[in-house]
């Protein structure tokens, strides 16, 4: 069994950040990443990537080669293709690495595991070909995989760079159906003050608008009662735009209307959350440094709530300081005078934030989806069925899996937790905070029994 | 189930023969074996094990598990694992599922 000052889950920008400050500072880490190669999902393989078409993907990815050199560091340890699933006992952390299990001690552990795509449950939103947005973007990373005749659905920044992105690579999408109405633009306006401190996102924004609309894209906004329709797999998507309706054919959607965080380790720690009404999801409850409510275990990055790269990278610094504190390694004074820096580049960064949440919302009709639309991906349940739970007096998320099983499939509730929270919520006349969220257990996700004992187990307090 | 592909391969390298439910398919060695299929016009991984639903990858990041495929008898996720010389996949169908 090896141990570690520090144990990192995820190697995004938090995770690669945080591990080059704590391993510069003097600390041993350990960084468990399921992907073969570091980067996250933002700078996914940029390594492989970036001298292939980092033209395409743009500097903003590239940057993040200069995360990745950065673990190469010998006080860090880089577990690619490490599975996580369980962080128990101050801390050991159990996880499957090449069809083995293995085992790890920390003391202390920094969850750096970034967003999931907020669910977006509409009518055919299962068929095979509809993919989220961030789907579609890790296909154009990592593969160099373009759709040729893809749609894009919903709202948000992300949802500009992909098709930004498709331009340059010669497939732009054939239409962009979007949500956010002119309304939502108004009550965005209130922000406007933070978004020109944050003019860099602006400008960024614009100009990717502006390459869209060149490539003579079809741009159609306050889109309402989206539906993908399709047998086998996506043929087409049916709209309502500002009183017409419309139906475009095509074989690949790509859905999108912001990021949550993935909360799953954080909740299996029995982390408390907090509901965050401004991004519609919950967040872990957290200082300054980013520590937790459980003593010794730190969230960083967007899976501590959503601020983007930049900002999950400073946070990420941020959080190692303090362990880096805690471990003696730093004194107060240079802790806080490093920390007065990266607070003042982390406010900038986040500064655009309330104007980019309240200018692109999610889309309403996918928070409370009809009755017929399947919220539980893996269980195959309905907003109805959950609507009928709430009817005979469920009371809560965890209610739900005894009624009918919702959130007890493979993805253990990753794209349907927000969803089942939401229905009851709205059903009972309660708040998101109110209803609560699924209990999630390890394992964190699926291991196999040879995986289980083919394990290397040592117990360090057996008796000898 | 192959049908032509509505996906554009960006890259172009070594490829290897990987057999889909004993049909030959040759994918670039390596690669993401989810987004490698979709590139071969392979848009149905399984049928969901409730109402027989075709699924393919939705997610892309090993969060959703709807591009289950199986591997040597195991259930994996597809876009979790690296395309091999000679990888035997096969897709789950609904009364496999139940059995």
């Amino acid at each position: 069994m090896t141990r570690s000052d520090l144990a990192i889950i995820g190697a995004g920008p938090a995770g690669m950040a945080a591990a080059a400050q704590a391993a510069e500072l003097g600390l041993c880490v350990t960084v468990l990443d399921e992907q073969p190669r570091a980067g996250g999902q933002i700078y996914r393989d940029v390594d492989r990537v970036a001298p292939l078409r980092g033209d395409i993907l743009g500097a903003e990815y590239t940057y993040g080669a200069t995360l990745t050199a950065s673990l190469k560091h010998s006080a860090i340890t880089h577990l690619a293709g490490a599975i996580v699933w369980a962080i128990e006992d101050q801390f050991r952390i159990s996880y499957t690495r090449d069809g083995r299990g293995a085992q790890l001690d920390a003391d202390h552990v920094l969850l750096a595991t970034g967003a999931l795509e907020r669910p977006m449950p509409l009518p055919g939103w299962t068929l095979p070909g509809v993919m989220t947005a961030g789907a579609g973007q890790i296909l154009l990373k990592q593969s160099g995989v373009l759709a040729r005749d893809a749609v894009l659905v919903g709202s948000g920044p992300l949802l500009y760079l992909i098709a930004a992105q498709m331009v340059r690579a010669g497939t732009p999408p054939k239409a962009m159906i979007e949500t956010q109405t002119r309304s939502d633009f108004i009550s965005a306006a209130q922000h406007m003050g933070g978004a020109l401190r944050g003019w860099r996102y602006l400008a960024k924004g614009l100009k990717m608008l502006a390459s869209i609309t060149r490539a003579g894209v079809p741009r159609y906004t306050s889109a309402t009662d989206i539906a993908v329709q399709g047998t086998d797999k996506a043929e087409a998507v049916s709209f309502i735009s500002n009183g017409h309706t419309q139906r475009i054919t095509c074989d690949t959607v790509f859905l999108h209307h912001g990021v949550v965080p993935n909360v799953q380790a954080a909740r299996s720690l029995g982390i408390a959350h907090t509901w965050d009404a401004a991004q519609q999801c919950f967040v872990p409850k957290r200082d300054e440094w980013g520590q937790s409510d459980k003593e010794g275990v730190f969230i960083a990055g967007d899976s501590a709530g959503i601020g983007g790269a930049k900002a999950a990278e400073y946070a990420g610094t941020l959080a190692a300081l303090q362990i880096a504190f805690a471990a003696e390694r730093l004194t107060r004074e240079d802790r806080d005078r490093c920390a007065a820096k990266l607070r003042a580049k982390l406010a900038h960064e986040q500064a655009a934030r309330p104007f980019l949440d309240a200018a692109y919302p999610p889309y309403a009709q996918a928070l409370l989806p009809d009755d017929s639309t399947v919220i539980c991906r893996c269980e195959e349940i309905t907003a109805g069925d959950i609507r009928g739970y709430a009817k005979l007096g469920c009371i809560g998320p965890n209610q739900t899996k005894a009624f009918g099983r919702a959130g007890m499939g493979p993805c253990q509730g990753r794209y349907c937790g927000l969803s089942v929270t939401a229905l009851l919520a709205d059903a009972r006349g309660q708040t998101p905070d109110e209803t609560g969220y699924y209990r999630i257990r390890p394992p964190l996700k699926p291991v196999t029994l040879s995986e289980l004992a083919g394990m290397e187990v040592t117990t360090p307090d057996a008796v000898h | 189930m192959k049908t032509v592909s509505p996906f554009l391969e960006l890259e172009s390298g070594p490829r290897v023969k990987v057999i889909l439910d004993d049909v030959a398919l040759s994918l670039p060695q390596g690669a993401n074996l989810a987004a490698a299929l979709l590139a071969a016009g392979v848009p149905v991984f399984r049928d969901t094990p409730i109402s027989g639903a075709p699924r393919g990858p939705f997610c892309m990041m090993g969060a959703c598990f709807d591009c289950l495929i199986e591997i040597e008898g195991t259930t994996r996720q597809a876009c979790m694992i690296e395309v091999t010389d000679g990888l035997e996949i096969t897709r789950i169908h609904h009364d496999e599922a139940l059995a």
